[in-house]
């Protein structure tokens, strides 16, 4: 569609005045014609897309649907497809995020905040930000190996709960502490220097008005931090997650003294995504239903974990007006 | 008034004395630069993590280069580190990670691009504000669950058109990995492509130009640093993706360019390892570090093109 405006072919008729308006028209007509040719094929690409995205959940939900009964989240995994379930599986997935939450969340907004209120220009700063964006472009399957030459093997962590965690948290810190910058930065610095009159060290401008401002696209970025750290596979496979787990980590209190124990970050786990490779790879059909039913619930998991991010945003967007 | 304000400074006085302020002062300086070095601790150990990765990588693959030399790593046609008969090449790993790759880019960017081309400069706001974060959903689904979709959807698909496909393949991995990526070069590209000040398009508009030829003439040359960047990273996703490889592209290593046949990929060597039992410190421990060090030099290379592109040819309007 280049080079459209070139002028109707020289011919006695094009140099008419009627004939010279009926080349512009075609010219016009054929632009246009273009201008909408793309646009529906722009929007093909956009519902080829959405549909990918519908037909995949709908084909999950067609095979697994047989198998989501309150059984399914109960039991452990077997070797009869029928008897097989996630209870180990959801439960992992759910103290590993525990310890991703609590390593990886105060940790990013650490940094965020750092960068973002304190940082000098500097050197070091620049280095600490090139760092930052390189680390967000590190495949996590890396961030696996890097978990089992030092968590599992230099640490004596072992193929436990906390090395699962703190994999994890080390995978989403770009993530949150991009966030946290984000939010921060939409912050008027009028409203620190109103705090810095008034007396306020630089914490206290941090800790009772730029954090409390920015927390709700804080928290916007952390549940889609924990949203991908819940799904991801590959860096908790290399570390060593077993695939085939019957039993639960320690309980975390007991009726005898000392009440809380701790043992459970040592325990042996297995996560949903690892339980659903596990099925989707073994050739029997009936395993791959099961598989469909991790991956539905997995998936209706990260949507409304995205969902209440994009609510979150819409709603602190629309309530904060500088 | 002033009376009385003047009473309540002379009895306050005492209290801001000097004498009196400066340990409290000093308390809230100690504390102040405790928390200025805690705070500084969390953004540094992102630092840690960047030498912990590269430092693990290089440790455990020297020990795997003191037993293979780098010339059999590079040009040896066979990687069968853990047969009897072993060979350490890195190739057909490495050119399964490129097919499906390409494939991936060969799906991704043109619908990416058109997209976003579509999002900027054709749709409304309102249209653009609900369809960017439904689009970016398809990045936030587990890999994993995409593996499902490409062995046991997009495959059988494909076999009715290449009949003598066999069950694993690059293609349908490469078809769905680039499906997976769509949102990263249409959400960035449009990024950049909004970046593009308006008095650009009204001049075009000015000249009789129709929203395509402002797009394709203007705003895409004007954004080409940004929209390169975003190819790049997808590019660099795309060789960093393992999940969907590792269920549905097959696991056995093949030096082969032709996308409808089985083959392993730098990622999915290293997650068929992990599942088996190797023991700490075998050679098939080091291989895994061996290819995790090849697939870092790529994408942190790739990494490095995206960020100096968006520096070099970064316009200032």
């Amino acid at each position: 569609m280049s080079n459209v405006p070139s002028p109707a072919p020289l011919n006695a008729s094009a140099l008419t005045p009627e004939g010279m308006l009926s080349g512009m028209r075609a010219n016009i007509r054929s632009r246009k014609v273009f201008d909408g040719l793309f646009g529906v094929v722009a929007i093909l690409a956009l519902l080829v897309s959405i549909l990918a995205l519908v037909g995949l959940f709908v084909n999950l939900a067609l095979q697994g649907s047989e198998r989501i009964r309150p059984e399914f989240f109960l039991s452990f995994p077997s070797r009869n497809p029928f008897e097989a379930g996630i209870l180990s599986a959801w439960v992992g997935s759910l103290v590993v995020m525990f310890v991703t939450a609590l390593v990886g969340i105060p940790l990013g907004i650490a940094a965020g905040l750092y960068l973002e209120e304190y940082a000098p220009k500097n050197t070091v700063t620049n280095f600490i930000e090139i760092n930052i964006m390189n680390l967000a472009g590190v495949p996590s399957i890396v961030y696996g190996l890097m978990a089992l030459g030092l968590f599992v093997y230099k640490f004596q962590f072992g193929q436990s709960v906390l090395s699962a965690g703190l994999t994890l948290a080390l995978l989403t810190l770009p993530i949150v502490i991009t966030a946290t910058r984000e939010a921060i930065r939409t912050i008027p610095n009028a409203m620190r220097e109103a705090a810095y009159a008034l007396g306020a060290t630089r914490w206290e401008v941090t800790s009772h008005h730029v954090l409390p401002y920015s927390m709700g696209g804080i928290l916007t970025g952390t549940v889609i931090a924990l949203s991908r750290a819940i799904g991801e596979t590959a860096p908790l496979i290399t570390i060593g997650a077993l695939t085939f787990i019957a039993f639960l980590p320690t309980p975390p209190v007991s009726t005898e003294a000392p009440y809380l124990s701790f043992q459970w970050i040592w325990d042996a786990f297995t996560v949903l995504p690892i339980q659903m490779f596990n099925w989707v790879s073994r050739p029997q059909e009936e395993f791959q239903k099961n598989a469909a039913a991790a991956g539905v619930i997995l998936m209706f998991m990260t949507l409304a974990m995205n969902g209440v991010a994009i609510w979150l945003r819409a709603r602190y967007r629309s309530r904060v007006k500088w | 008034m002033q009376f009385e304000s003047t009473t309540t400074l002379e009895t306050a006085e005492p209290m801001v004395t000097p004498l009196h302020a400066a340990p409290l002062l000093r308390r809230k300086r100690t504390k102040e630069s405790i928390i200025t070095m805690v705070l500084f601790l969390a953004a540094f150990s992102s630092v840690l993590v960047t030498a912990g990765i590269v430092g693990t990588l290089l440790v455990e693959s020297l020990t795997f280069f003191q037993h293979i030399r780098l010339v059999d790593f590079f040009t040896d046609t066979q990687w069968t580190p853990l047969f009897s008969d072993p060979h350490y090449g890195i190739l057909p790993l490495v050119s399964g990670t490129l097919v499906t790759t390409c494939v991936a880019l060969a799906v991704s960017i043109p619908m990416g691009t058109a997209i976003a081309i579509f999002l900027s400069e054709y749709a409304s706001k309102k249209w653009r504000e609900t369809l960017k974060p439904i689009l970016e959903l398809l990045s936030a689904v587990p890999t994993v669950v995409y593996g499902y979709f490409a062995l046991l959807f997009v495959s059988p698909l494909m076999q009715k058109i290449f009949p003598e496909m066999g069950m694993f393949n690059m293609l349908s991995a490469g078809i769905v990995m680039g499906i997976m990526i769509v949102p990263y070069v249409g959400s960035l590209s449009e990024d950049a492509m909004r970046a593009v000040p308006i008095s650009l398009r009204e001049g075009s508009y000015a000249m009789g130009s129709t929203r395509l030829q402002t797009a394709l003439r203007v705003v895409f040359p004007s954004a080409l640093s940004g929209i390169s960047a975003a190819y790049v990273l997808a590019l660099s996703r795309a060789v960093g993706e393992t999940m969907i490889v590792a269920v549905a592209a097959g696991m056995q290593p093949n030096l082969t360019w032709n996308p409808t046949e089985p083959a392993s990929t730098l990622t999915a060597y290293i997650v068929q390892v992990s599942l088996g039992d190797v023991p700490h410190g075998s050679i098939g421990y080091q291989t895994i570090f061996a290819a995790g060090l090849t697939l870092f030099v790529m994408t942190f290379s790739f990494n490095l093109v995206s960020f100096w592109l968006r520096r070099r040819y970064r316009q200032a309007y």
